[in-house]
Formats: C-alpha cells, sequence, structure tokens
C-alpha cells in the first residue's frame, strides 16, 4: 500500500520575473514501512516537494496541476489530496505534524532557543492527541527515550543551546514523531552533522521507522546516505524526475547520463590513486599567467615547509551560573606536533571541536598560542613565525592564505567581485592599477569564471561559483601554501567534485602546499598524501593516507572510518558497532591508547611512516616518534 | 539570581557617581553661576545695595570654592557651610531662580511627570504592538501600507502643531480647557474623583502627542523584528506541528522579536522627560520637562543639576528592571554560561 502517491504534480513560482517552474510533472510512491530517497543537487526542486506535501509552500508559489494523496496506513482516515487543501486551513492543520512530519537540515536553528526541548516536542501531542499537560509530558519523555536522549527526564527541561547538534536533531525526530506519523519527511537530516553522529541519526531514523512500521522520504544529495537507506530511489534535476527505481537498480545499473555523472562526482575509499572524480561541469585550468611575479620559494619539495612544535591552545569558556564566577579553560590544541612538506597535501581530519580549525587559524598566526613554536621555512631556514614582524610578517601572509568553509558569509555582500579580488593586491602594494586588473581578470579564468562577471555583487553567483572566487582571492598574491579548511563542505557532490579537482590541478601546476582540514575522510583521501587525524585537541594518529585509511590503528581513526556511509550498496554502514564505541572520548579508549587528563599525547611510530598516539606503548622499546 | 540583583544594585553606585560628576561638570562649564551673574549686573546697574546679599549668598553655597570641593560639598561627602549637607543627606540643594528649595520646586511636578510618562509608554505600547504585528504578518498589504504612511505621517509631523491642532479640535468637541493637566478650577484643591476625572481627562492629548512619533518609530521596528523572525527556521518546524497561525506567531516569533524592546524600557524614560519638553511647553504642562529648561537657561544649577541626576536615576533603574527582565524572559541569558561548555 501507497502512504503517498504523488501524481503529475506541477509547482509555479510567481517571482517578480514571471513564472519559474520549480516542479515539473513529478510522479513517484513512498510504500508503508519503506524509505524513498530523493535525490538532487541543490536548486533541483526537491524542498519544494517536501514543503508541498506538508503544505508549507511559500505564498508565491502555487500548485498548478496534479495530485499528492496521501493514504493512512491505518485507514482510521480516508485518502487525502493535501494539493487541493486549503494551505492554513484547519484540514492541513490536522495533516500537518500528525500524519506527516519532517525534519529539517539544521538542528541549530529549527528549534525555538526560548522554548524547553519538551515544550516543544510536547507541543505536537497536545495539538494532536487530545491529552492533557501531563500527558503530553509522558509522552515526551517516552520519545526522548526512544530517540535515545541519555537522559529523558532531565532533557525535557533543557533548552536547545545546551545541546549538542546530534542532540538536537534527535530531539527534532523526536518532536516529528510524538504522534506516530503515517510519513516522515526527512530533509537532509544529516548534512550539517560530523559523520560518526550521522551514522547514530541514520540507524536512530532506521530503527524507529521499524519500530513505528512508518514510510520515510529521505531528501538528500549524498549518495553514501542513500545507498545505506533507500529502498526506493528517485533522481530529480531541474524539477524533473529523471530516473526512478529500486536502489539495486538504480546503483547498479544507472540509465541516465546525470545519475552516472553524479555517482561518477562522488569521492570514494576505492578509488586508484591517480583516478579523477569527474565532474559534471568540469574547468579546463589555465594557469601559465598566473606562475609569474611571486615570491620565490627556495624549499626544495619533500622539505618541511612548515613545523608545529609542541603547540598548545587554551580557550577559556565562562562557566557555571551566568554571573560568570567560575571559569573553565579548554584545551583546544595539546602538544600538537605536525610537519607539512613542501608540495604535499596534508589532511587534517576530526569532529567538530576537535581543534582542526584552530590548528588551521594558529599556522595563519590569527590566533596566538600559548605554547610550543610555528615554524615556517621562507627559504632561511625554519623562523618561528611568532617573532615576524612588520615586513617580514607581511612577505609571511603574502606566502600563506586560506580559503574557507563558508562560502556565503565568506564573501562581503557589499563588494564587487572585482574588488574582492583586487583588495589583497593593494594591501600588499602589488602592481600597478593596470597590472592588478589584468591580474584578476587572469585569476577568474584560472577558476574558470567570466572575467566579465567582475562588476557583479556574491549574491549573483551559486555556493560552488562563490566558492571559486573564494579560491581566486586566495590565489590573488600567489602563495606557496594554502589552508583549505573544509572547502567543499557547503557544497553538492557535483560541485565539491569540480572544487576538489580544481585545487588539485592547482596544486600541480602552481607546486601549492596544501592544509586540508576536513571531517569528510572520503574527501581528504580523495586530496589528501597524508592524513593526520585530530580528536579534542590531540593529535592521534598520522601517516601516508593509504596506510592510515586502509590499516587504521588508532579507535577513534577506526570509528571515522567506520561512520563514513559510501556511496556503495555492498558496503553498508554497520549500524550495530555504533553504540558499542564512544570513541571520542580519550579516557574510555582501550590501551594502550588510552589518554587521561595530565597525560602527554606522545605519538608512536607503530609502522614505518605512521604515528600513533598511544602513550601505553611509549615505553616498550617501540620508537618514539618525532612526528617527522 | 538574588545574588546578580544585589551585585548590580552595588554596581550602580560608582555609576551614579560618575554621572554626578559629569553632571556637575557640564552644568558648570559656562562661565559664572547665577549669583555671580546677578552681581555683575547689579554692578553694572550701578546697584550697590543687594550687593552684600548676594556675596552672602556665595558664601552660604561655597560657590566661591575651587571645583571639586563645590562638587563634593553638592553631593554631601565634604563639609560645607553647614557641615555635611548635600543630597546624601537628602538635602537636594536651592534654586536661585524660584528662591525656593529645589524640593519644593520639583515636589508637584514630578508626580504628574511619571503619570504623564508613564500613560505615554503605555500607549505607545498598546497602540504599536498590534499594529506592527498586522503589518508584519501582512507584509505589503493595503493595510500595511497605509499604517506604513500614518507612521510617516506621526513621525514627520512636529510635535507641537500637532499638540496645537488637537487642543483646538478637543475643546471644540468636548469643551476640555485648553492647557495645563486639569482644568482651571482644580488647581491647588485636594484630589477628588471629579479632579482625577479632570487630570485623564486633560492627558489624552498630550499622551497621544508625546506619544506619537514613539509610537510610529516602535511599528516599524517590530516590523522589522517580527519580518526578520517570521523567515527563521523554527517557525517552519512549529507550522509543520500543525500550530494554528495566532499561537504559532504569539508563541515563537513574537517573544523572540520582543527582546529588543525590553532592552528598551531603560531607554525611554530619559527621553519621555527630555523629549517632551517643548511639548509641555506649549501645552503649559506641570512637568519636570519646562522646568529643567529654565533652570538651564538662568543657569540655576542645582535645579538643573538634580534634575539631570534624577533623570540618570530613572535610567538605571530602567536599564535594571530591563536586565531583569531580559534574565526571566530569555533563557539564553539566564543559563548562557552553561552553553559553552
Amino acid at each position: 500500500m501507497n502512504v503517498l502517491s504523488i501524481e503529475g504534480l506541477t509547482v509555479d513560482f510567481n517571482t517578480a520575473e514571471g513564472q519559474v517552474r520549480a516542479v515539473d510533472d513529478v510522479s513517484f510512491v513512498v510504500p508503508e514501512n519503506r524509505t524513498v530517497a530523493l535525490v538532487g543537487e541543490s536548486g533541483s526542486g526537491k524542498t519544494v516537494i517536501s514543503q508541498t506535501i506538508m503544505g508549507l509552500l511559500p505564498q508565491m508559489a502555487s500548485v498548478t496541476s496534479g495530485k499528492v494523496i496521501l493514504a493512512d496506513p491505518s485507514g482510521a482516515e480516508p485518502p487525502v489530496d493535501i494539493a487541493s487543501l486549503e494551505r492554513k486551513g484547519p484540514k492541513m492543520r490536522h495533516l500537518r505534524g500528525n500524519r506527516v512530519a519532517i525534519i529539517f537540515q539544521e538542528p541549530m536553528t529549527s528549534l525555538s532557543p526560548l522554548h524547553t526541548i519538551g515544550d516543544q516536542i510536547g507541543e505536537a501531542a497536545l495539538l494532536h492527541r487530545n491529552v492533557s499537560g501531563a500527558e503530553a509530558r509522558e509522552l515526551t519523555r517516552e520519545m526522548l527515550q526512544l530517540v535515545q536522549f541519555p537522559d529523558p527526564v532531565r532533557g525535557l527541561d533543557t533548552y536547545p543551546f545546551e545541546l549538542s547538534g546530534g542532540l538536537r536533531q534527535r530531539a527534532m525526530i523526536a518532536m516529528a514523531m510524538i504522534c506516530h506519523p503515517a510519513l516522515l519527511i526527512a530533509d537532509e537530516p544529516t548534512t550539517a552533522l560530523d559523520v560518526t553522529i550521522q551514522a547514530e541519526i541514520l540507524k536512530l531514523i532506521k530503527e524507529v521507522q521499524s519500530e513505528l512500521r512508518m514510510s520515510v522520504l529521505m531528501i538528500t544529495h549524498d549518495f553514501g546516505v542513500v545507498a545505506n537507506m533507500a529502498d526506493e530511489i528517485a533522481v530529480i534535476y531541474h524539477g524533473k524526475i529523471l530516473e526512478k527505481g529500486t536502489a539495486e537498480q538504480l546503483f547498479s545499473n544507472p540509465q541516465h547520463d546525470y545519475l552516472k555523472a553524479l555517482l561518477h562526482a562522488v569521492p570514494s575509499f576505492h578509488m586508484d590513486k591517480d583516478e579523477r572524480l569527474v565532474p559534471i561541469r568540469p574547468i579546463e585550468l589555465k594557469s601559465e599567467d598566473l606562475t609569474s611575479n611571486r615570491p620565490h620559494c627556495d624549499v626544495a619539495p619533500g622539505e618541511p615547509l612548515v613545523e608545529m612544535r609542541n603547540v598548545t591552545k587554551k580557550f577559556t569558556l565562562r562557566k557555571g551560573s551566568f554571573l560568570g564566577g567560575k571559569t573553565k579553560t579548554m584545551t583546544a590544541l595539546d602538544q600538537i606536533n605536525l610537519t607539512i612538506r613542501r608540495g604535499e597535501c596534508l589532511g587534517l581530519v576530526g569532529e567538530s571541536g576537535s581543534g582542526k580549525t584552530t590548528a588551521a587559524k594558529a599556522i595563519l598566526r590569527a590566533l596566538e598560542v600559548e605554547g610550543g613554536d610555528i615554524l615556517y621555512n621562507r627559504g632561511q631556514g625554519l623562523e618561528d613565525i611568532a617573532n615576524l614582524k612588520g615586513q617580514e610578517l607581511m612577505d609571511y601572509r603574502r606566502r600563506v592564505q586560506l580559503i574557507f568553509q563558508d562560502p556565503f558569509s565568506s564573501l562581503n555582500p557589499r563588494m564587487t567581485i572585482n574588488d574582492t579580488l583586487t583588495e589583497p593586491l593593494e594591501v600588499h602594494g602589488v602592481g600597478t592599477p593596470e597590472e592588478r586588473a589584468e591580474r584578476v581578470r587572469n585569476l577568474m579564468s584560472l577558476v574558470g569564471l567570466d572575467p566579465r562577471f567582475l562588476r557583479r555583487y556574491p549574491h549573483s553567483f551559486s555556493g560552488g561559483q562563490r566558492q571559486r572566487i573564494g579560491i581566486a582571492r586566495a590565489l590573488a598574491l600567489n602563495p606557496e601554501f594554502i589552508l583549505c579548511d573544509e572547502p567543499t563542505s557547503a557544497l553538492d557532490v557535483s560541485v565539491q567534485a569540480q572544487i576538489l579537482n580544481l585545487l588539485q590541478d592547482l596544486k600541480r601546476d602552481l607546486n601549492l602546499t596544501y592544509l586540508f582540514v576536513s571531517h569528510n575522510l572520503a574527501v581528504v583521501d580523495y586530496v589528501a598524501d597524508r592524513i593526520a587525524v585530530m580528536c579534542r585537541g590531540r593529535l592521534v594518529e598520522l601517516g601516508e593516507t593509504r596506510t592510515v585509511v586502509g590499516n587504521p590503528l588508532h579507535p577513534y581513526t577506526k570509528a571515522l572510518l567506520s561512520a563514513v556511509p559510501e556511496p556503495d550498496l555492498s558496503a553498508p554502514l554497520d549500524f550495530a558497532a555504533l553504540d558499542a564505541n564512544r570513541a571520542s572520548e580519550p579516557h574510555l579508549w582501550p590501551e594502550p591508547f588510552q589518554l587521561l587528563e595530565g597525560m602527554e599525547p606522545s605519538l608512536v611510530e607503530m609502522e614505518p611512516d605512521h604515528f600513533v598516539c598511544a602513550p601505553g606503548l611509549k615505553n616498550t622499546g617501540a620508537l618514539e616518534g618525532t612526528a617527522a | 539570581m538574588l545574588y546578580y540583583i544585589i551585585r548590580r544594585i552595588l554596581m550602580m553606585i560608582p555609576t551614579l557617581l560618575v554621572i554626578s560628576l559629569l553632571t556637575f561638570f557640564i552644568i558648570e562649564l559656562p562661565t559664572g553661576d547665577y549669583i555671580s551673574n546677578q552681581i555683575a549686573a547689579l554692578k553694572a546697574a550701578g546697584e550697590q545695595s543687594s550687593i552684600a546679599k548676594l556675596e552672602f549668598q556665595l558664601k552660604e553655597f561655597s560657590l566661591d570654592r575651587p571645583f571639586f570641593e563645590r562638587y563634593l560639598i553638592w553631593v554631601g561627602l565634604w563639609p560645607g557651610p553647614h557641615g555635611l549637607d548635600g543630597l546624601l543627606q537628602g538635602n537636594w540643594g536651592w534654586s536661585f531662580e524660584f528662591d525656593k528649595p529645589v524640593a519644593e520646586v520639583i515636589g508637584p511636578t514630578l508626580p504628574l511627570t511619571v503619570v504623564l510618562n508613564f500613560a505615554t509608554i503605555l500607549f505607545v505600547y498598546v497602540v504599536s504592538f498590534p499594529i506592527g504585528i498586522y503589518s508584519a504578518t501582512r507584509q505589503y498589504s493595503w493595510g500595511d501600507y497605509g499604517f506604513t504612511f500614518l507612521g510617516y505621517f506621526g513621525l514627520a509631523t512636529p510635535n507641537f502643531l500637532l499638540a496645537l491642532i488637537l487642543l483646538y479640535l478637543f475643546n471644540r468637541w468636548f469643551g476640555l480647557s485648553v492647557g495645563g493637566l486639569m482644568a482651571p478650577e482644580y488647581i491647588d484643591q485636594p484630589w477628588s474623583f471629579a479632579k482625577a476625572m479632570s487630570v485623564i481627562a486633560h492627558l489624552i492629548v498630550p499622551t497621544i502627542v508625546i506619544g506619537t512619533s514613539g509610537t510610529a518609530a516602535m511599528i516599524r521596528r517590530l516590523r522589522a523584528n517580527l519580518l526578520d523572525e517570521l523567515h527563521k527556521q523554527y517557525v517552519t518546524t512549529g507550522r509543520a506541528k500543525g500550530l494554528k497561525e495566532g499561537q504559532l506567531l504569539v508563541k515563537y516569533p513574537l517573544r523572540m522579536a520582543i527582546n529588543p524592546f525590553i532592552a528598551d524600557i531603560g531607554n525611554l524614560i530619559p527621553s519621555m522627560v527630555s523629549g517632551s519638553v517643548i511639548v509641555s511647553v506649549v501645552m503649559s504642562l506641570p512637568t519636570v520637562g519646562p522646568v529643567l529648561l529654565s533652570a538651564l537657561q538662568s543657569q540655576d544649577q542645582f535645579l538643573s543639576g538634580f534634575i539631570l541626576l534624577f533623570v540618570a536615576v530613572l535610567t538605571l533603574i530602567g536599564m535594571l528592571i530591563s536586565d531583569l527582565l531580559l534574565a526571566v524572559l530569555d533563557p539564553r541569558i539566564r543559563l548562557g554560561g552553561r552553553a559553552s561548555s
């Protein structure tokens, strides 16, 4: 029996520029107790479909034709055509949150900060289940238990800002589940979360689904998630369904070129070293104009370019009541020893809060460190960057640049692209105005953008284009070392492949060195020569990419790797293994990896060129690593 | 929480000291003082007789002492001619212009000022909230445009002009006496029901006049704040739960949107006192505003100093109230410390 049947759905937006068709003649069904994945890039219309089902379409959108029929499998109510209901009317309200529920992408913003979790979850029960306040509270507690809140009773009275992203998303799921809906729409439910938490949330959705016999419509662009969750798949592009079928059919035998291209754009662990992703819209690289006019780099390839020695950084947190009486410090970097060699790409991996961005900022000298030294070789041997002043510091800044994570907030909306790209040149006084203009045009063509776009403002570009502008800005000064802080985590897979290839080509043609910070192991595996894994401010594993990914030694690295959903039906996530290892707690790691408060996180060379943080092995004869 | 309140109140003491010093400094900025000016004027006119009395007053109010000594005597931390006798001891000073103690000059106007201000604030909130909410939820509707137009009209019309027009209309339509806060026959009469009714009737026009621009500004701000909140994700979450639009609006976005207004209470009070001076003069309202104006003009320093300090105290109290209300209403402020760990 089909819980949801969409037939010939067409949705138009009435904008100032005329009618825009967001969804064009879409038909698919969601059977009972099954998961259907709706896959597509941003702007493909997948969210509009979810809004149509929820009756949450914006005012300027209208359903031009088609039916959205919701048939309750319990048979308590006759099937209804949602498309024909008044969006704000009582009939639609009766369905919303009751028979159809939704979880959103951003757990940070989808809960009200002023109300307790218990209040917000129980509200749906009060609205639809005809219960008293006390009963609603009891139901909420049961739901929190179902979504595995650590302490459901306490959880009732916590506010969203007191919870981590993963717990907030659990609360969202509890909210959606409390009325036992027939259909759950999950709109990119894990995109904003770390891989380990993503795996837990996916597991949770599966468990809740089987417990409540509910149908799930999973909206995502991540094929790893699709492969692990979906029974059936519909691929959507520009508002049209290009291909649909069971997961087996689509993964083993994709028919449509678009789906094939999408599948090729996803990095996976099984790729060969020199295999390239195939982006849907590749960029041709013209780098010949850019190699002139750069500070001379005398460091031979393979020699240490950056060295972090026992770098320690602590942050002071306010703690306790809002009087701010007591303070507490958090160690963001705990005696980090790391060397980045000229011409390599070092991948720095870890969950949010592991200190990887702090490490990048420390190298940029955007943060002062409390202990240890950061050394950089400007051709005259390794120098401590903390001692650089004036002209020397300006020279260092020219050599080291940063690409930001969020292409939307890292460009000033009030500056044209031309201003954005010229600014670093002006700051460093490079060239005459004519030369700057020439260079900016070259930069644009280098990242595959039309130089005519220079007069535009950031809002007229897509996420991928903005990220390319960010890369062009980082390249403006012809740096030799670039810190990439999760440059693709905000982008679609197809665009991600494009950006990753661009970064690789630039590295090859311009002899760049990268520190590539990411939480996505598959991406790091694709771009990095060596991988460093961080957890809670400590470096826990370091080695060649192949070695670390193929033979992880540290329990944390193992947990991270096992949590990455692969876009491959034959390698599903091992959900059963997930709850056993709470692998991000250093004091819970098994010997010899256990790391207690105050212990020095020393690296031990367990295999040639493969260092692991294992304090228990330090004195047992194994070579103590200097983390070369 | 109790500890926090006590700490906040203790913190107000040094703040007040600094404010009083600044106030005193600014008031003394113009050269000379009320008495020296009078002496100079008398000397120029060739009258010697009353100079002796004025010079006695000069000593009496220690105006011949150095600046800091004068300040400390005013506050009551330094012995003056009569020992410690300043603000701290409850002596609010002497008004040269009215030739009365400041307490007697201000005394009768204070309650009326407070009543008027309270009525105005109430008016502003009561009128602007429904209109602001209406404008935000029906953005770009005819109603929204209408209120926007009225709002700009209210902002652009000079208050005194509006005051004159309204006074005329109320006089023609309801036979209300022009000016003042009560009908002439009740002035200096003991309080009675009829007198209270008269005060209420006379409050209407000044409340509307003083409140118009505040209301217009508030409507615009509430509309903007609410529009920001209405598009936030948590509102969609609430809607997806099946909440009715009205319930949804009150429970989520409105709660968020009123935060700036609570934070604003502290700022409202001084602007109500000093902002309504012109209107009070035009309508001859017996409030503090006109008294302050004349005191500043004639360098009646103890009177103006006291009024300015009084406004500062009101501001501090207002700030305290807003902070406490914010802490009660917004868990992020109340529990903020716990969040980051």
